[in-house]
């Protein structure tokens, strides 16, 4: 990632009046004299005033002339020069900085102290209420809002990486037209004709493409900019939409609704290809922690079954997993509903699925009002349509299924509206197009062309605004510099309605605009800021005079009260559910889906999304097209292989990767990848498959035709094998039971460890420290959804290395998430177990390190010096969890100023050829120490949170003092499920896990 | 005599030490001409020459390295150590047998030694030479590698004494500097003779200096006795101890391959087996280019190709009771690691590991390929492959897939680890080829001492 600095001219830097003097006529004037002469005329040349004016110059003139001819004389007289001058000149004048004090500080601001503001984070439409904590006015960290009852605290990849996205020097910096940079204002002027001309028109010419919008605020203009012009159409599209959901709505209701499910009071859980327990989907955190809650094996434990067409991080925890086709879903759906009631039939899944469907359908019905079925976004409209008839029947609705007010602010047809726009603009009718944010000319459905259109269907004026000059920009006249959302004033609503205040962390880096800026400006409010436009409407919905106290309380907050939409109550529609389509079970079919890491292609740009493992195949900076093993072995294929893909005419190329339980005879392909214009990080990696996605089928496909074409292609994977088995034995990493097991014998995990004396050297008196730290990891809760390493990457400073060194193993991650999965690839149960440094009391690596690099603290921490490491790695050849991460190159960029700011300044940032590791955020524990020992007193349970504890939507890592015999760790470790990992070992590790206990309906498991 | 006792007893007849008809003159003269007045050859030139610029890839090789990190050769997480590590103990062990020819032998009054320990002793400190860099170059930030040693300082910090690398650090800088005193006083009477008989006046005054004022008075040779013995006494327990040492790097882990307590013995057992090899590879062309064939006979050739055999069959027991262990053991981490070396993916190294080390060297048994110059140079090839294979196996292999099937990784190594080795190679044979250019290679008055003129009568 190292940015190669701009070269610069000496002028650049210096650009003072011509010198009398440079270095060429000092090396004349010398060449004048010789031996001892030369000292003496360089002290009375030094005299001159000329002299003087030179050595205050940064780079002498003839610096650059420096690079040819010098003759062996001149060199060595320019070096003795040089020596001389050391002296007389010290260092190079730098502007002047006044370092001065506060002579009034402001409120709360000390200097060394983090502040943390509420503010919010919008993907989709769907906000994430946020938590950034602030360095002197550096945004250096994202939590969830812990108040918020959508976060509690939790957050997703997105947000926490959405940091290094707001510090990305790859960002779009500046207002440009057709590539070159213009002032704002040129931009304002440039538009004012065409608006006056197409107010004439009532718009007639205008188009404006949003991204989904939920902002209040947002929405408010864009319905005041439909008034003023009444002719223009507001279009809405994003690759990754919710179409099939809000058709499903309309079919079952008539009406655009949003389903929230209340997850922590469903004993039954059934997933038709929805991937709920991963970041994206609208109310990821608050589902996973209601889902975790519910995994207890000592309470009430839930049951998920998950139909799915690609494996993911949701169906492989589920305890029973039926992989299907993905047109095969809506057979699924419809027989299950007729087995239970909810109208359907018209079609009965295959024999095979039968006992499934039998075995759910009783479960369901056994549950009423406390199970709950949930639809997949990619599921056609009538998969949502039977959901929604299965809820009703099945008495969820008003318990575990509620409906309210659409999020979305504009729920039309993504699809549709595109398609309307390309076809207007092919007929010539669009004049003026605004794009705010997003980017049609890469991910738009292929039939439509939409890149061709921008650049040739005469569109007079394009207008892009975005936060990268990415592919769409690139065809626009004119492109806006996009504000991040941590720079700017905004509003969004999550999942649940609650509406968000976003604040600013920090001055636009690049002064840029806001999409309510832009619509202003369309408004005919040009020089409104968007702060101005956000407050004020606010102020038009809540008008009392105490506005200020609810706006500063709303900022605080981080949301707004009483803006949480109320369950509604829905109707059926009688018979809407339409008939069984037939999509022809031959040839294979093809899955589009988002990418777990890069979305639709929008977090290309961001090394630490692009580095972040694929939570099922652990394969980071690509995205290879998933089949099944049983296809592979058909088609003579295997991992890394090269295929073709060809759908309807449209062709791709990409590796394959053999991924356990996908469905047979169907393949999944991941959007996102391949970008032409992303930045350095992005552009490149990975395929591009959006040439295979078309209008009329977004989601999936049939008809698709593959063949091998003989190249192979390298995948970066950072997990070895993913499986505990081996040819001799099974290790038992990931212990696991069913409940019926785990109710026999509660301690089935555990095993005898060796005595805690049996060591050579005289162990610790942990016990009578005031602190000993511990950590649980609750495997049962752990859904692997990445947050906790993206989080860790982000607290910890944690460098990025690129595809190639992962490819040689060097990623650096401190925390990962092993997968391993188990039994049968066709169908296979998978185990996602989260290794961080296990601290162990008899480390390994401690006594094997030369130097005492890595040494023990008396609370029980491994702590590494980094400034002690020589770095002979022994360490981490003697650590058995092989979490120590090492730093082969310079991997940390020391030399771009954005990166500077981003990162936590509490933590060192590691040069070459050091190790580093997991610290249990030492930081964090030492700040909190401070706090304590300030007020006399002990750290409470509970306020000091380890990063990735923090982030778990799960709960699933509990961290804190084992010494005190109430902590939650403590408790958590007193259970019959806590385990050492390789135990055995006598290592005596400080993170331990609980076992994971599967709760398997007895009749599918017999 | 005890040639004579052991003639009997085989009932054959045993090549000699020296060729009969040598006198002392004819000794000195043959092995000081070589030094003083045969010309230099074009195939010195062209030799040296070549090693030279390995020597120079070397330390481009090295340049590079520092310049960027260790990130450039292929040693990565899990696989934290390659081929450096395994180049420092396969040339630490080649130096073993210098030392122990001419420590160990010199005790037990083996006088065959007398043609070849001083080379060996040569060989010795070049291995122990080129090993050094291994160890100070695989570190992360080399140029802090001196806090591996115990100085003084204001830090008040030591190193830590638990970790075998420092022991490494103690064991690898005694050994050389015994090794290096140990040839150098070895070296000072021949120093005088070339000193006394060289024409050049340059050669004259070095070869001078370093002799060191000797003039073969009774009272000098006496001293000499002394103190020669006296560093043997001090070499003897380093020919055991280093290696195990460096064995101790491997031992002293909890890594499935490297925990294992038979390390030091078959460590010291390999390391003999690769030196001899490597003194066999070195005398066969020496002998031969230089018509040395009176000195080093096929006596000594027989007798180490004797001592190979027997090293290698202790080495071939280390390895039977290392699978033997993995599978009888009961741990489930060394039966996975035997069946990863047979059928992982560098199991054509294990294999060949076994045919270099154990299959090959069992032709020893037959006394004419122990005679037999040219098989004795490819055998000691293959012996020193497989040694190297040996330590490839241990270390790579066993970091390769540990615990955790989560982290099994992949080593490869890059042009660099190539070129890094290689040059080490250069390196030690061009400081062979000066040694045999500028010194006595072999030992003039020891070897006057195995003539019969040189038996004291009663």
């Amino acid at each position: 990632m190292a940015e190669e600095a701009k070269p610069r001219r000496a002028e650049d830097v210096c650009p003072s009046k011509k010198s009398a003097l440079d270095l060429t006529t000092v090396e004349a004037a010398l060449a004048q004299t010789k031996g001892p002469e030369c000292w003496r005329s360089l002290e009375e040349l030094s005299g001159t005033p000329e002299f003087q004016e030179m050595m205050h110059r940064e780079f002498p003139k003839g610096a650059s002339e420096w690079l040819d001819g010098v003759s062996r004389r001149g060199f060595l007289r320019l070096m003795g020069a040089s020596m001389a001058l050391a002296g007389m000149t010290g260092c190079t004048k730098l502007p002047l900085e006044n370092i001065v004090p506060y002579v009034k500080q402001p409120e709360e601001f000390i200097p060394g102290r983090p502040l943390f503001y509420a503010t919010a984070m919008t993907l989709s439409g769907y906000a994430s209420p946020l938590l950034v904590e602030s360095h002197l006015g550096r945004p250096t960290k994202i939590e969830g809002n812990p108040e918020h009852p959508v976060s509690q605290g939790a957050t997703d990849i997105f947000a926490q990486a959405s940091l290094l996205e707001l510090y990305d020097p790859d960002r779009s910096q500046t207002t440009t037209y057709r590539g070159d940079a213009r002032s704002w204002n040129s931009f304002l002027q440039a538009t004012r004709g065409m608006l006056s001309v197409q107010k004439g028109l009532q718009g007639a010419g205008l188009r404006v493409l949003t991204q989904t919008i939920s902002s209040p605020s947002l929405n408010d203009q864009m319905r005041s900019l439909l008034k003023l012009y009444p002719q223009a159409k507001w279009h809405v599209y994003e690759p990754v939409n919710r179409d099939s959901v809000n058709a499903g709505a309309q079919i079952a209701f008539g009406q655009a609704v949003e389903t929230r499910y209340n997850l922590d009071k469903a004993d039954v859980i059934l997933s038709l290809d929805a991937d709920f327990l991963y970041a994206g989907f609208p109310g990821f955190t608050r589902y996973v922690r209601d889902f975790s809650k519910r995994r207890n094996p000592d309470g009430a434990i839930n049951r998920l079954y998950a139909v799915e067409s690609t494996p993911t991080s949701t169906g492989l925890k589920a305890d029973h997993r039926l992989p299907l086709r993905a047109s095969e879903v809506e057979e699924f759906a419809r027989t299950l509903a007729a087995e239970i009631g909810g109208g359907g039939g018209g079609a009965s899944a295959a024999a095979a699925n039968a006992k499934f469907v039998a075995a759910v359908a009783a479960d369901l019905k056994a549950h009423r009002s406390a199970s709950v079925v949930i639809p997949g976004d990619h599921q056609p409209p009538a998969v949502h349509a039977l959901a929604h008839a299965m809820n009703q029947v099945l008495g969820n609705v008003g318990h575990t299924v509620e409906y309210t007010e659409a999020v979305d602010a504009n729920p039309i047809s993504h699809g549709d509206s595109i398609r309307d726009l390309a076809a207007d603009m092919r007929a010539g009718k669009v004049d003026l197009l605004v794009i705010l944010g997003g980017n049609p000319a890469y991910d738009a459905p292929a039939d439509l062309g939409f890149a061709d259109l921008l650049m040739k269907s005469g569109v007079a004026l394009r207008v892009h605004l975005g936060l990268y000059q990415n592919e769409t920009a690139e065809l626009c006249h004119w492109h806006i510099n996009e504000a991040h959302y941590l720079e700017s004033w905004g509003d969004g609503r999550a999942y649940d309605g609650t509406v968000s205040i976003a604040q600013p962390m920090i001055e636009p880096l690049y002064d840029g605009k806001t999409a309510v800026e832009l619509v202003a400006i369309l408004n005919g409010q040009s020089g409104t800021r968007t702060h101005e436009i956000v407050q004020a409407y606010w102020q038009k919905e809540h008008p009392g005079a105490d506005f200020d106290a609810f706006w500063r309380r709303a900022l605080h907050d981080g949301w707004i009260a009483g803006t949480t939409f109320a369950p509604k109550a829905m109707a059926l529609k009688a018979g809407g559910i339409p008939a069984a389509s037939a999509l022809g079970p031959a040839g294979i079919e093809i899955n589009f889906r988002r990418d777990p890491s890069v979305h639709d292609g929008r977090f290309s740009n961001n090394g630490w999304l692009q580095e972040l493992p694929n939570p099922l195949t652990k394969i980071t900076w690509d995205n290879p097209v998933m089949i099944s093993p049983a296809m592979a072995d058909r088609m003579k294929l295997k991992g890394e292989d090269m295929v073709e893909l060809a759908v309807n005419g449209a062709k791709a190329v990409a590796p394959v990767w053999v991924q356990a339980g996908h469905p047979d005879n169907s393949v999944t392909v991941f959007l996102g990848y391949g970008r032409r214009r992303a930045g350095r990080v992005g552009t490149g990696a990975g395929f591009d498959m959006y040439p295979l996605r078309t209008a009329a089928a977004p989601s999936f496909a049939a008809g698709v035709q593959m063949r091998a074409t003989g190249e192979t292609y390298k995948l970066a994977s950072t997990q070895g094998y993913q499986t505990m088995e081996t040819p001799v034995g099974s290790r038992p990493l990931v212990r696991v039971a069913d409940l019926e097991e785990y109710r026999k014998d509660p301690k089935f995990a555990q095993e005898d460890e060796p005595p805690k004396d049996l060591t050579l050297y005289t162990p610790y008196d942990y016990a009578s420290q005031t602190y000993a730290w511990g950590m649980t990891i609750d495997l049962n809760s752990c859904v692997g959804c990445n947050s906790c390493m993206v989080a860790c990457q982000s607290e910890n400073n944690i460098a990025v290395v690129g595809k190639e060194q992962v490819v040689k193993g060097r990623h650096m991650h401190w925390l990962r998430i092993d997968t391993y999965y188990q039994g049968d690839r066709a169908n296979p149960a998978a185990h996602f177990q989260p290794v961080p440094c296990m601290h162990c009391e008899n480390a390994p690596c401690e006594v094997v390190c030369p130097v005492g690099a890595t040494v023990h603290s008396t609370e029980g921490l491994n702590d590494m010096v980094y400034n002690r490491c020589v770095g002979t790695r022994y360490c981490s050849n003697n650590c058995p969890y092989k979490v120590r991460r090492f730093n082969f190159l310079l991997y940390q960029d020391w030399e771009t100023p954005q990166y500077k700011m981003m990162r936590n300044p509490d933590v060192t940032i590691r040069s070459r050829g050091v190790m580093e590791k997991c610290s249990y955020c030492v930081q964090r524990i030492n700040e909190n120490r401070i706090d304590a020992e300030r007020a006399d007193t002990t750290i409470p349970d509970g306020k000091l949170q380890t990063a990735c504890q923090q982030v778990c939507p799960a709960d699933a890592i509990v961290f804190g003092n084992i010494n005190d015999p109430n902590s939650r760790v403590s408790k958590l470790k007193a259970q019959a499920r806590n385990y050492s990992l390789l135990g055995d070992l006598n290592t005596r590790p400080r993170t331990t896990y609980l076992a994971e206990v599967r709760n398997p309906n007895p009749e599918l498991s017999a | 005599m005890a040639q004579r006792i052991e003639e009997e007893r085989s009932g054959r007849k045993q090549a000699p030490v020296i060729e009969p008809g040598h006198t002392f003159g004819s000794v000195t003269d043959q092995i000081s001409s070589i030094v003083l007045n045969r010309p230099t050859s074009t195939g010195w030139f062209i030799g040296f020459g070549f090693f030279f610029m390995l020597t120079m890839m070397l330390l481009y090789a090295l340049a590079y390295l520092f310049l960027k990190g260790t990130g450039i050769w292929g040693v990565n997480i899990p696989v934290g150590w390659g081929f450096a590590i395994v180049n420092f103990v396969w040339w630490i062990g080649i130096g073993h047998a210098g030392t122990l020819i001419s420590a160990i032998l010199l005790l037990l009054r083996q006088s065959w030694r007398n043609s070849i320990n001083r080379f060996a002793e040569a060989m010795t400190l070049f291995a122990v030479a080129s090993a050094g860099i291994f160890p100070l170059i695989h570190t992360g930030r080399p140029w802090l590698a001196y806090w591996l040693f115990p100085y003084p300082n204001t830090m008040r910090v030591w190193p830590q004494f638990r970790s075998p690398l420092v022991w490494d650090v103690f064991a690898v800088s005694t050994y050389f500097t015994i090794s290096l005193l140990f040839w150098f006083i070895g070296l000072i009477p021949d120093l005088a003779t070339l000193r006394d008989r060289s024409e050049n006046p340059f050669a004259k005054i070095i070869y001078g200096i370093l002799a060191m004022g000797w003039r073969g008075s009774a009272r000098h040779w006496h001293r000499y006795e002394t103190s020669y013995l006296l560093l043997a006494g001090l070499a003897t327990p380093l020919v055991l101890s280093v290696h195990t040492v460096v064995s101790f790097d491997f031992a002293v882990s909890i890594v499935p391959g490297w925990h294992t307590t038979i390390f030091p013995p078959y460590f010291v057992a390999g390391a003999i087996y690769s030196g001899f090899a490597m003194v066999l590879m070195l005398a066969i062309p020496i002998r031969k280019i230089y018509n040395l064939e009176d000195f080093i006979t096929e006596r000594h050739l027989e007798n180490s190709a004797k001592v190979m055999l027997a090293t290698g069959l202790i080495v071939a027991y280390g390895y039977v009771m290392e699978a033997f262990l993995g599978w009888y053991g009961g741990s489930k981490y060394d039966a996975f690691l035997l069946w990863n070396r047979l059928h992982g993916p560098y199991a054509f190294f294990y294999i060949m590991l076994w045919v270099c080390n154990i299959i090959v060297p069992q032709v020893l048994w037959i006394r004419k390929l122990r005679t037999t110059p040219a098989a004795l140079f490819l055998i000691s090839g293959v012996v020193l492959v497989g040694m190297w294979l040996e330590r490839f196996i241990i270390v790579v292999v066993s970091l390769q897939r540990d615990f955790l099937n989560s982290s099994f990784g992949m080593y490869y190594p890059t042009r660099w680890d190539w070129m890094t080795y290689i040059g080490t190679i250069g390196m030690f044979l061009a400081a062979m080829f000066l040694f045999v250019r500028i010194l006595p290679m072999i030992s003039i008055f020891e070897m006057r001492t195995l003539l019969p003129e040189a038996e004291v009568k009663e």
